[in-house]
C-alpha cells in the first residue's frame, strides 16, 4: 500500500517528498501505474527513501515499476551521484554484477523448430551449464583470466567465442573501462575461474522464443534489429558474473562497512554502505566492479557461442546459414559514468542501477550506428509462463529518470511460498500441455519461478511506456526453456 | 528446539531464514545448516570428503556472516554440497573464535537433488539476538 502523502507528478510517475523521512536530501519518485504503485510493498518506499539519504544524491532516488523489496536499494532502484561530492555503493548494483540480457534473432520459424524443441532444448542444456555446481568447460588460467577482467565480451570474440560484430551490438561494447584485477581479491578469481560459460541458478535461464506478427508493435525498429515476426525464433538468456562478482560484492560491502565511519557517513541499512566516489575505497570498488562486469559480459558473449553451436548441431547448418545475429546485450546491475544536465549544466554522475536497465534515446553519443537512428534496445524478461518484451529507450528518459527503465516482471510472492503453492514436476508438465518445453536441473528451484510469483509484465512495459521512458518494439512468446 | 526456520513474508527474490541454538555452537551449526539445505537436499549428500576452518572476529555477528560466507565461497571454488557440520565456537579474552569441520562431496547433478545456488550472505536484517531459550539470528541469502 502506497503511502498518504504520495502524489502524482506527470503520468506514470509518483514522488515522495523529502519530508517523507528525515535525512531525504531529495524526494523519491516511483515509475507505476496505480495499480502497480498501490500493490508494491513497504519495502520499497523504506528502501527508496534510505536511498536519497545519500551524500552527493543529484535530482531524485528512483524506483521502476517492477520494483520490490531488495537489500539497500529497492530492486528496480535507480540513484545518480555527484562525482566530487557523492558515494558509490555495491548495494546499488547488487551482488550479481552486471546480472543482464541478452537477445539473439535467427531466420528460423516455429514450423521448423517446434518438431525439434525437445532436441534443441537437451542440446542447450548439455552445453550450457546450469544450477548449483555448473562447471565449465572453457579452461582459463589466471593471466587468461585477468584479460577477461578487463577486455570483457571482447577477450571471448578474440579467443574464437564469437563473430567480430558482436562487439558492436552490445552495451557498451562489452566492456566497462577501468577494470583492475589488482583490486580483485583471490577469493573472487577462485570463485569464479571455472564459471565462464554457466548459467546460474534462480531467476536466471536461456529461453527460446517465438515473434508472432501481432506482437510487433514498431515494425521500422524491429525491421533495422533483424526482427520480422512470422513466427521467427529468438532467443534470449538472463545471467550474469556468477561466483566471481558475488564475492566482490561481499568483499567490497564488508570493506565498507568498517570504512565508512572514517568518512562521517552513516547509513540507515548496512547493505548501503558505501564510501565517496573520490576515496581509495570508492576507486578500488569501482575498479573491481569493472572487472565483475565485464566476466560478465565475457560469460554471456560464450554462452552466445554456445547457443550458436547448438542450433548448428541440431539444424545442420552453420550459425551465419542461420543468421543468429545478436539484437543487443543489456547490463541491469550496474554503475556507470554518464553525463547529465544538473541546473543547466552538463556533469558527468555515478549511475546506479540496480535492477534497472540503461535507456538512451536516438542520437545518443554513446550508440553505436545501429542504434543511433532508434535508441537503445531494452530488453525486460517476464516469467518463463508468460514472455518478454523489447523495447526502445527515449530522449524523455535522459530527463526523467537518468535514462533508466525497468528490467523485468519483478515478483510479488516469496519463493519460500511460491514452493508451498506450486510443485515443480507438475509446473513442468502443464507448461509442455501449453507448449513450453522447460529442462532443469531443480524443481524446487522451477516451482520459485513459477508466472504467479510474478507481476504481470503488460502492466509493467505499459507502465514505463506512459512514463515516456520506453516504448515496446516486439513482444515474444515462450517455447522452450533451460534454467538452474 | 528447532533448530532452523525458514521466512514466508520476509525476503520476496531471496531466502530468509531463522536459525535458533542454545550455544553459539548450536546457533553457528543450525545456521549453515539451513544454508546447506537451501543448497540441496542433505540427505541426498554423502559425508565423503571434509573440509576444515578456523575464523575469529571480535563481534558475533560479524563471526557468523564470515562464516556462512566461508560456506558459499567453497560451494563455488570447490563445485561442492554440504551433508553435515561440527562447529564449535569459544570466547578467548575479547575475541570469538570459531572452529569448523564441513562435511560433503563434489557436485553430481545426477546424485544431489539440487536446489538454489546461493549467491551471497547479505547484511539483510542480519542480527543475533538472545532469547529464553539461547539465541536466534535472522539470515537472508542472495539467491
Amino acid at each position: 500500500m502506497a503511502p498518504e502523502n504520495i502524489k502524482q507528478v506527470e503520468p506514470g510517475i509518483w514522488e515522495l517528498p523529502k519530508s517523507f523521512k528525515e535525512g531525504m536530501r531529495v524526494p523519491a519518485r516511483i515509475i507505476a501505474s496505480e495499480k502497480l504503485l498501490e500493490e508494491m510493498d513497504e519495502g520499497v518506499f523504506e528502501q527508496v527513501s534510505n536511498v536519497a539519504t545519500l551524500p552527493g544524491i543529484q535530482k531524485y532516488a528512483y524506483c521502476m515499476p517492477d520494483g520490490h523489496w531488495g537489500y539497500g536499494f529497492p530492486i528496480g532502484g535507480v540513484a545518480a551521484f555527484d562525482l566530487e561530492e557523492g558515494i558509490i555503493s555495491p548495494g546499488g548494483i547488487g551482488f550479481d554484477i552486471n546480472c543482464g540480457m541478452r537477445l539473439l534473432t535467427t531466420n528460423l520459424t516455429l514450423n521448423e523448430v517446434k518438431p525439434k524443441i525437445k532436441e534443441l532444448v537437451d542440446e542447450l542444456y548439455r552445453s550450457v551449464p546450469v544450477g548449483v555446481g555448473g562447471k565449465s568447460d572453457v579452461s582459463v588460467n589466471n593471466k587468461e583470466f585477468e584479460k577477461i577482467m578487463v577486455k570483457g565480451a571482447r577477450w571471448a570474440i578474440e579467443n574464437g567465442y564469437g563473430w567480430d560484430e558482436d562487439k558492436n551490438n552490445q552495451e557498451g561494447g562489452g566492456l566497462i573501462e577501468g577494470g583492475n584485477p589488482d583490486k580483485v581479491s583471490k577469493k573472487a578469481v577462485e570463485r569464479g575461474i571455472k564459471q565462464l560459460g554457466t548459467l546460474g541458478s534462480g531467476n536466471h535461464y536461456l529461453e527460446i522464443q517465438v515473434v508472432k506478427n501481432e506482437n510487433i508493435f514498431d515494425p521500422e525498429t524491429a525491421k533495422a534489429w533483424g526482427i520480422h515476426g512470422n513466427d521467427q525464433i529468438v532467443v534470449m538468456f538472463h545471467c550474469g558474473s556468477r561466483g566471481f562478482g558475488h564475492q566482490i560484492g561481499t568483499d567490497y560491502l564488508k570493506k565498507m562497512n568498517s570504512v565508512m565511519p572514517d568518512y562521517g557517513i552513516s547509513v540507515p541499512d548496512k547493505e548501503l554502505a558505501c564510501a565517496p566516489i573520490n576515496s581509495d575505497e570508492g576507486q578500488d570498488y569501482f575498479a573491481a566492479m569493472a572487472c565483475a562486469a565485464n566476466m560478465a559480459f565475457a560469460n554471456r558473449q560464450v554462452i552466445l557461442h554456445k547457443t550458436r553451436e547448438s542450433f548448428e548441431n541440431v539444424f545442420k547448418k552453420s550459425a551465419e546459414e542461420l543468421e543468429m545475429h545478436m539484437v543487443y546485450d543489456i547490463a541491469h546491475n550496474i554503475a556507470k559514468i554518464e553525463k547529465y544536465e544538473i541546473d543547466g549544466v552538463k556533469k558527468e554522475l555515478m549511475v546506479h542501477r540496480k535492477g534497472a536497465t540503461r535507456a538512451f534515446g536516438p542520437n545518443h553519443t554513446e550508440l553505436s550506428k545501429r542504434y543511433l537512428p532508434y535508441g537503445q534496445p531494452v530488453i525486460i524478461g517476464g516469467s518463463m509462463e508468460t514472455g518478454s518484451y523489447l523495447l526502445v529507450g527515449t530522449k524523455e528518459a535522459d530527463k526523467k529518470t537518468f535514462a533508466s527503465t525497468a528490467h523485468g516482471s519483478g515478483r510479488t510472492m516469496s519463493r519460500h511460498a511460491a514452493k508451498k503453492e506450486v510443485r515443480g514436476d507438475e509446473l513442468q508438465k502443464e507448461m509442455e500441455e501449453k507448449g513450453i518445453y522447460v529442462k532443469t536441473s531443480s524443481m524446487s528451484g522451477l516451482a520459485e519461478e513459477a508466472g504467479i510469483a510474478y507481476k504481470n509484465i503488460k502492466e509493467v512495459v505499459s507502465a514505463v511506456e506512459t512514463a515516456g521512458i520506453s516504448k515496446k518494439v516486439a513482444a515474444f512468446k515462450p517455447i522452450g526453456n533451460i534454467k538452474g | 528446539m528447532e533448530k532452523y526456520k525458514f521466512l514466508d513474508k520476509e525476503a520476496i527474490a531471496d531466502t530468509a531464514y531463522e536459525a535458533y541454538g542454545k550455544t553459539y555452537s548450536a546457533l553457528f551449526k543450525n545456521a549453515a545448516l539451513a544454508l546447506f539445505e537451501t543448497t540441496a537436499d542433505m540427505s541426498t549428500v554423502e559425508p565423503a570428503e571434509k573440509r576444515t576452518l578456523g575464523l575469529e572476529n571480535k563481534d558475533i555477528e560479524n563471526l557468523l556472516h564470515d562464516f556462512l560466507s566461508e560456506i558459499v565461497f567453497i560451494k563455488d571454488r570447490d563445485s561442492f554440497v554440504f551433508h553435515e557440520v561440527d562447529v564449535e565456537v569459544t570466547k578467548i579474552d575479547d575475541v570469538f573464535k570459531l572452529s569448523a569441520a564441513l562435511k560433503g562431496e563434489p557436485i553430481d547433478e545426477k546424485k544431489h537433488d539440487l536446489h538454489a545456488d546461493v549467491k551471497a550472505v547479505t547484511m539483510h536484517m542480519f542480527k543475533i539476538e538472545e532469547t529464553d531459550e539461547g539465541y536466534k539470528a535472522k539470515i537472508v541469502l542472495d539467491v
